[in-house]
């Protein structure tokens, strides 16, 4: 049966040998590769439930009064849009349940993706020849947080609604053809009728055809490369070890897709998201409080929150203040992760083709860098909800965010000292992990003698 | 190997076996759930067993009971090396000086290309209308009544010192630009500035409501220090300073509604807001 299968393709395809070197292909074996692919599984899950949902959601702004099962909004007036999803929520039987896998699902996809990223960085995994693959991979982040956010303003309820009006004032907010683009986008002054079914039709086939693209491409270039793997224990650049495709790694693997699809549904099960029910229809003139966007959406948030009330008035013309933490900050985020790869080698002279892994402890001066990178996107998440945080600490929100204003300059700072002092003191040391390191070595790492720039090659 | 491990082959393949069994048992409590008429958690829960069941037994089947290696691989060089990428490039220029001899028709398909490039414009120009003027004014005119959201027409009177209400133009409730709120002052309070003293009306002045920053609402009065706040991100406006920011990333006061009233009583607009509500953009002073 199998053969017959087989020779069926191999006499019109002649892919017999593909088949057999692709069974026998090796995966390295370790925790931190299967990070990509919880994203990959994530993604599987989202568009699984995403197509049940948009068999219900109705894509219009058409105003209607509402006579569902959810007493408290009955006959208040709401969009088409907001209407079925309270009607997805309510009466539709398993519909509730896949409303919140899919939301889940999304808020693990692109947590997924960024941890992805950081040991693909921390690891120096990005380097020649896997540039272009990295470019792929920030591209799919991109595309997977506007995908986020794109997703999650489709209910038009109260408080997406209001995030789509910060988002139009952002596109406002872009020198020269800022209100063009605006009104390119939405279809006109904000809130426009037409932005819910554009919203849509991006959200559940252009963005999506974009990704399962990109994620061929990505998957490709793995498999034509093939994996990185960690230094030690015997491997070489020549070399590539591990269980075979077939059948080790794909029940392994398929494990990981059941494991990952039953956590998102125990998610979505049991720990309430996105109660668009509570938040009420959107109307213009409303806003709910506090209002914090989906986590992924928080350092851009939280730079609109934190940057001053400075912007540029000159000849009658004015860049307004959203531009410089919203349109600038996303802009040169995204733009330094493209260039990274090709700033790394530039940098450190290092051309060579790289299938070892470095340890974030080889490199302590790239790894001090993405550590207060990190920091830094983090003080800006945090800065997102410095209302709450105010109230929880009974201080004035004035005062917190003043402090978060300083603490996104010194907290990266710091990071990048600590990091790196920390790492090449455990590079010197020798030692296998931080727990088994000396307290001599470790004081040694802090002492200002030697080389700081360790971003030209592994320590010794 | 120990005296516990005795057995290495029977616990992998128990633990399979029982994770599969749950895995079963879940999958039809789940239908049964179901048919019951639903009910979101337990859904959630037994889709939890259902599919953990199924990945706890291919994991374990997996890690246990299959080959492990770890087997070597060779990597090949992914470089063709010098000879064939100088081949490629051969190939490619040959064509290309085929094509290159041909001037002025290389010419005019690029001219070709940038007309239609040039004519695809025409499409994105229909996504949306022009901004024209519609960002610089409101549906407010001279003499538009004040109306709340129940479409009630508001009297001076009708507020409470300290009180505040968001209205709107009649016949535009609800519409975006023109939401502004009517705060009511204590006697005395109102310090206009130059040219604004006579926009309050009964100690009742008018605000926009669309932060100047990036659109929000502004929702939230505390009538004992008379401030405004953006809920979005924070701003704070000093209603009795011309409700000029005080703290967070606004740069502008809120617009000032010119207030009068009509012949029965009723609030109503002197004209509409002197200047564009809501965010910045670029031409905004022009």
């Amino acid at each position: 049966m199998i053969l017959r299968t087989i020779a069926f393709f191999d006499e019109r395809l002649g892919v017999s040998r593909f088949v057999r070197s692709s069974l026998d292909k090796v995966f390295p074996d370790h925790y931190a590769f299967l990070l990509g692919e919880i994203a990959l599984y994530c993604f599987v899950v989202l568009i699984g439930t995403g197509i049940f949902l948009t068999f219900f959601f109705n894509a219009s702004s058409t105003e209607v009064v509402y006579h569902g099962d959810y007493h408290p909004l009955v006959g208040a007036t709401m969009s088409d849009a907001y209407r079925s999803t309270l009607d997805l929520s309510f009466s539709v039987r398993a519909g509730l349940v896949m409303r919140q896998v899919h939301h889940w699902a999304a808020l693990v996809f692109i947590a997924a993706i960024v941890a992805h990223l950081c040991r693909v960085f921390f690891s120096g995994a990005f380097r020649k020849p896997r540039e272009l693959n990295w470019m792929v991979g920030v591209t799919m982040l991109i595309l997977a947080i506007f995908n986020g956010f794109s997703g999650y303003s489709l209910p038009d309820d109260l408080l997406s609604g209001t995030g789509l009006r910060i988002a139009f004032s952002i596109a406002e907010s872009i020198p020269l053809i800022g209100t063009w683009i605006a009104f390119l986008v939405f279809g006109g002054e904000f809130p426009s009728h037409r932005i819910t079914g554009r919203l849509f039709v991006t959200h559940t086939l252009i963005v999506p055809a974009l990704l399962v693209a990109l994620i061929s491409v990505h998957l490709a270039m793995v498999w034509r490369q093939k994996h990185t793997q960690f230094p030690g224990d015997g491997h070489t650049e020549d070399t590539v070890e591990g269980p075979k495709l077939w059948p080790t790694y794909a029940m392994k693997s398929l494990g990981l897709f059941f494991a990952v699809a039953a956590v998102l549904c125990l998610l979505g099960g049991l720990f309430q998201i996105n109660p668009v029910w509570l938040y009420g229809p959107y109307h213009a003139a409303q806003v709910s409080s506090p209002a914090q966007p989906d986590w992924y959406m928080g350092w851009l948030e939280g730079a609109l929150r934190l940057f001053p009330p400075w912007e540029i008035r000159a000849f009658g013309f004015e860049i307004p203040n959203p531009f410089f933490p919203a349109v600038f900050l996303a802009g040169l985020t995204f733009l330094g992760l493209y260039a990274w790869p090709f700033l790394e080698a530039w940098a450190t002279r290092d051309r060579a083709v790289h299938h070892l892994l470095d340890r974030p402890r080889d490199h302590p001066f790239r790894s001090a860098l993405g550590a207060a990178t990190l920091s830094f996107y983090a003080v800006l998440f945090f800065a997102a909800s410095n209302d709450l945080l105010a109230k929880w600490l009974k201080v004035r929100v004035t005062t917190i965010t003043l402090l978060f204003r300083i603490a996104v300059f010194v907290v990266p700072a710091v990071v990048f000292l600590l990091t790196h002092r920390l790492l090449r003191a455990l590079a010197r040391s020798g030692a296998p992990r931080f727990s088994e390191m000396s307290r001599h070595a470790l004081r040694k790492g802090f002492r200002p003698a030697g080389p700081l720039s360790g971003g030209t090659g592994p320590s010794p | 190997m120990t005296t516990e491990r005795s057995l290495p082959q029977r616990s992998p393949t128990r633990t399979i076996a029982w994770s599969l069994v749950v895995s079963m048992a879940a999958s039809i409590g789940l239908g049964v759930v179901y048919a019951l008429g639903g009910q979101p958690q337990l859904e959630g829960a037994l889709l939890f067993f259902a599919l953990g069941g199924i990945a706890a037994a291919f994991i374990v089947w997996g890690g246990n009971l299959l080959p492990q290696g770890p087997y070597v691989q060779e990597r090949h060089p992914l470089t063709s090396g010098p000879a064939e990428q100088e081949e490629a490039t051969e190939t490619f220029e040959e064509g290309a000086e085929t094509l290159e001899r041909r001037r002025l028709l290389i010419r005019l398909l690029t001219g070709a290309f940038v007309a239609l490039g040039a004519a695809l414009v025409f499409p994105v120009r229909s996504l949306g209308e022009r901004p024209g003027g519609s960002l610089f004014g409101t549906a407010w005119r001279r003499g538009s009544r004040v109306i709340d959201e129940n479409d009630k027409p508001v009297r001076p009177e009708d507020l409470d010192v300290g009180g505040v209400v968001t209205v709107f133009p009649a016949g535009n409730n609800g519409s975006a630009d023109s939401q502004t709120l009517l705060i009511k002052l204590a006697p005395g309070e109102y310090r206009p500035r130059r040219g604004r003293e006579t926009w309050a009306v009964g100690d009742v002045v008018a605000f926009s409501k669309v932060c100047p920053h990036a659109g929000c609402p502004v929702g939230l009065y505390e009538p004992d220090t008379h401030r405004l706040f953006c809920p979005c991100h924070q701003s704070v406006f000093a209603v009795l300073d011309s409700a000029e920011p005080t703290s967070g990333p606004a740069t502008r006061q809120l617009p000032q509604l010119p207030l009068a009233l009509d012949a029965d009583g009723y609030l109503v607009a002197q004209s509409d807001y002197t200047e564009p509500i809501g965010p910045g953009f670029w031409n905004r002073d022009r």
